[in-house]
């Protein structure tokens, strides 16, 4: 190599009680260069960022820094070094405002030491108009979509002056011209002379922005190779788990053929389903062993609709139907008693990271197996049993949830509602943060419910996921529904065409 | 690979100790105390560790346990209860104002038999944790500001009800459990250990208790699980009032009179119990093991201030002062827990 790489890692370990989450890992960074990292749910590749961002402080092997060995005791000495992180769990304030967040920890002041407000917002507004975000700057972060937070955080770390910037799966809730604009910044930074590293499960986006591509797998890194025509998504899917690429894309790859399976009975049924500004008139129906697809950008309102679904919040106006049954939902447990059930976008929503997967799991089907005295030999064993045919990386049901990596997290999740499968199963982005593997592996048991007669609504701003699921689809903008798509062929194109 | 190895089999001992340690430094810290604060006292003072002295001790923290059962509920479900020793004083009001007392006390009161005085008392504090269960869950009062309201309405049922007089008699039941020995044994302190074990069987090994601990962990993953967390935190608030009620109905006993602000002293005593012994003010964490420490250190400390001599007022700023390093302790245990782990 010419340059001297701004970053490099030489035989890089880390272990986490006896999980060996990274071997003897070499990994270098050239200026200007975008080092894209693919590897499957739980290969490695958060820790060996979070090593690199000061984190975990505590690993083996050697790091340096623009030549000089370096060893990070916190995030605030790689930022002084000059590296920043995006992490995969958004870390924002979310009671602080959009000008507070992007400053945080280092506010302008004014000549008499006091917090200067107007060159906080003003600052906060240049910097996200160059991620092109106009957003009111004085709103509490939390409010806004998840993709824009994560903007916002993008936004934090640029402004640090960051030289190495390292992005962990950015664009998992991103919509495509959300991606397009978040690219635009990235190869403007590079052009500045800074570095990125861009860690995602979509191949294609790591094809397209990546100058160079590092494939993990257990821990290991398994080849480091410039990105060429020659290196395309089969090539790095057969590096991230030794699978034919070929056994795997059928499901998603050119155009889908829509089938509504007409003899079977409406499940659930909504018309007219009523909350401005997030969504209006919403109608559908989805029959039992069908799964819908409800497809949008972030923000187009599927996300307060399935919440809608599940009780959460009650629509202004509007109708539901379960089993033909009118159905009020006053809260998420009236729902559920109603044969909801729901998978929100949020991790965090969902799990219990303190508690034991085992309990994770059996949360929402404790009634079903134990009166008064819990059993918790009985959820272990049905942990244990998902743990298994999911294939979720863990030592075992009684291993705390936060130790698990994101795409495991996310199993977990959906593991909860397959002991004991509701009427109608309400999915939000079920494959976000997941490896290609894994997204086969929700689509089988999305179609393994389908045939047990479970309807299933899936909403998602990511095509693929949609594609793959449904049997019919809806797209949704700006909280109306302005197509669906039945009994037809399509292909990611007409989707996106039609968002 | 050797260096490397070598740099990385030394601090993951360290550090897997220390991590075994900051896990159980909610356990560990309470415990801790009391075995400091027992041998400080034993020297300090001989009197201190005679057997009566135990039992002394016991049965000065059978009201304050049996409060504190309640409390720890609501503490684990991540909410506060601020009216306990409020909701304890009127109910033991109420149970003298349904009986007859001496002519000598001028009280326009309700004679009852004794059985009916003790459900309506029991009815009356359960019908003041309902309340508050509501304002909590369905008119989403914060805890914190419901429970400082339901403070002053239980002040002032009492206040009503005894009109600044002082009444002596309650049911023989009452009168027994309160103040009377079996065995050998006062009656108060087997009360209050069997609250502490049918709380804890219930909060560890029930459905009903795990979902205190799933609520109070994360209530919003704990709602998307289906799980009626506004039902738990409400029952928890019930729990709470009608455990703090059969404190008062024992505690009038115990103390042998009836009257306004007599039980103002429990609610820190209370909370004091429940956190020094390690639940986490923030929820999910802690339970009945942690509250018994926690009773025991307070109990030892009361105590042990009386055996050693002190100026009483110094007394009331060291139990301060200990209250505030539980506090910290509380606090820096959950941010060891979550530190550097990340969330979900
Ligand atoms: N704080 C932790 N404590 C214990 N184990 C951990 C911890 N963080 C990560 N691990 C383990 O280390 C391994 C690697 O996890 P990591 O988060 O790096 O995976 P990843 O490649 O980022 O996966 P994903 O794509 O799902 O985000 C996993 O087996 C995970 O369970
Ligand atoms: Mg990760």
């Amino acid at each position: 190599m010419a340059v001297e790489p701004i970053l490099e890692l030489v035989g890089i370990s880390k272990a986490f009680g006896g999980v060996q989450a990274l071997r003897d890992v070499d990994l270098a960074l050239a200026p200007g260069e975008i080092h894209g990292l693919v590897g499957e749910n739980g290969a490695g590749k958060s820790t060996l960022m979070k090593i690199i961002a000061g984190v975990h402080p505590e690993f083996g092997g050697i790091m340096r820094v623009r030549g000089r060995e370096v060893r990070f005791r916190a995030s605030r000495d790689a930022l002084a070094a000059g590296i920043g992180m995006v992490h995969q769990e958004l870390s924002i304030a979310p009671d602080l405002s959009v000008a507070e967040n992007v400053y945080l920890g280092a506010q302008p002041t004014n000549r008499f030491g006091m917090v200067d407000w107007g060159a906080m917002r003003r600052g906060a507004r240049d910097l996200l108009s160059r991620l092109g975000l106009e957003i009111d700057v004085d709103a509490p972060a939390g409010l806004l979509p998840i993709g824009v937070q994560q903007l916002v955080e993008l936004g934090r770390v640029l402004f640090s002056g960051a030289e190495a910037i390292i992005l962990d799966e950015p664009t998992s809730a991103l919509s495509p011209p959300e991606t397009e604009r978040l690219f635009e910044v990235l190869r403007r930074l590079k052009a500045e002379g800074r570095s990125i590293i861009f860690i995602s499960h979509f191949l294609d986006d790591i094809l397209r922005i990546s100058d160079v591509v590092s494939v993990f797998r257990n821990g290991r890194k398994v080849v480091t190779e410039r990105v060429s025509p020659a290196i395309d998504k089969g090539w790095l899917i057969e590096r991230m788990i030794g699978a034919q690429a070929a056994d795997l894309e059928e499901s998603w790859m050119g155009s889908i053929q829509l089938a509504t399976p007409r003899d079977a009975p409406v499940a659930f049924e909504a018309v007219g389903l009523t909350h401005a500004p997030a969504f209006r008139d919403v109608s559908f129906q989805v029959r039992a062993g069908e799964a819908l697809g409800v497809y949008g950008y972030m923000g187009c309102g599927q996300i307060e609709l399935s919440r809608a679904l599940f009780g959460k919040i009650q629509p202004r106006r509007g109708a539901m139907r379960i089993g033909g049954q009118p159905a009020r939902l006053s809260g998420a447990a009236a729902a559920k008693r109603a044969g909801m059930a729901f998978v929100p976008e949020s991790r965090r929503a969902m799990l219990f990271a303190e508690e034991p997967i085992y309990r994770n799991i059996s949360i929402s089907i404790l009634e079903t197996i134990s009166r008064i005295w819990v059993k918790p030999d009985r959820e272990r064993a049905i942990a244990a049993g998902h743990i298994q045919t999911l294939g979720i990386r863990a030592p075992g049901p009684s291993t705390r949830l936060g130790a698990l990596s994101g795409g495991n997290q996310q199993k977990v999740a959906l593991a909860r509602w397959l002991t004991r499968p509701p009427r109608v199963l309400v999915l939000c982005e079920p494959t976000r943060g997941m490896d290609v593997g894994a997204k086969e592996d929700v689509v089988r048991i999305v179609r393994s419910l389908k045939e047990q007669g479970i309807a299933v609504i899936v909403l998602s701003t990511e095509p693929e996921t949609v594609l793959s699921m449904a049997d019919r689809i809806l797209v949704l903008r700006r909280g109306e529904v302005v197509r669906e798509f039945a009994d037809m062929a399509i292909s990611k194109e007409d989707l996106l065409a039609a968002a | 690979m050797d260096a490397a190895s070598a740099t990385q089999s030394r601090p993951p001992l360290a550090n897997r100790a220390g991590r075994w340690l900051s896990h159980r430094l909610r356990n560990i810290a309470p415990l801790l105390t009391l075995l400091f604060l027992i041998l400080f006292f034993s020297i300090a003072s001989p009197s201190f560790t005679s057997m009566g002295n135990v039992w002394n001790i016991l049965q000065q923290v059978s009201v304050t346990a049996i409060i504190a059962v309640g409390l720890t509920f609501v503490i684990l479900t991540a909410e506060i209860d601020l009216s306990v020793a409020a909701v304890a004083n009127a109910t033991g009001i109420v149970v003298a104002f349904f009986t007859l007392q001496d002519a000598s006390v001028a009280i326009a009161n309700l004679p009852l038999p004794g059985p009916i005085a003790i459900l309506l008392a029991l009815a009356a504090c359960a019908l003041l944790g309902l309340i508050t269960a509501v304002g909590v869950t369905r008119i989403g009062i914060p805890s914190f500001i419901m429970t400082l309201a339901m403070m002053q309405i239980g002040a002032g049922v009492s206040a009503l009800l005894v009109r600044g007089q002082i009444a002596y008699s309650v049911p023989p039941l009452i009168t027994t459990l309160g103040s009377r020995s079996f065995l050998g044994v006062p009656w108060i302190v087997i009360v209050a250990a069997l609250f502490l074990l049918v709380a804890h069987l219930v909060l560890t090994y029930t459905r009903f208790g795990r979902y205190v601990y799933m609520v109070g962990g994360n209530r919003e993953a704990a709602e998307n699980s289906g799980v009626n967390a506004g039902f738990v935190v409400g029952a928890a608030l019930v729990i709470s009032a009608v455990c703090s009620g059969v404190a008062g109905m024992l505690g009038v006993a115990y103390f042998g009179s009836a009257q306004q602000n007599e039980f103002d002293s429990y609610l820190l005593d209370a909370i004091a119990a429940v956190v020094v012994g390690g639940t986490s003010l923030f929820g999910g964490r802690g339970g009945i093991g942690n509250t018994i420490l926690g009773l025991f250190v307070l109990g030892v400390l009361n105590n042990g201030l009386d055996h050693v001599n002190i100026d009483s007022f110094l007394k009331i700023l060291i139990r301060g002062l200990i209250l505030l390093a539980a506090l910290v302790i509380n606090v820096y245990a959950e941010k060891l827990r979550t530190g550097d782990r990340g969330a979900v």
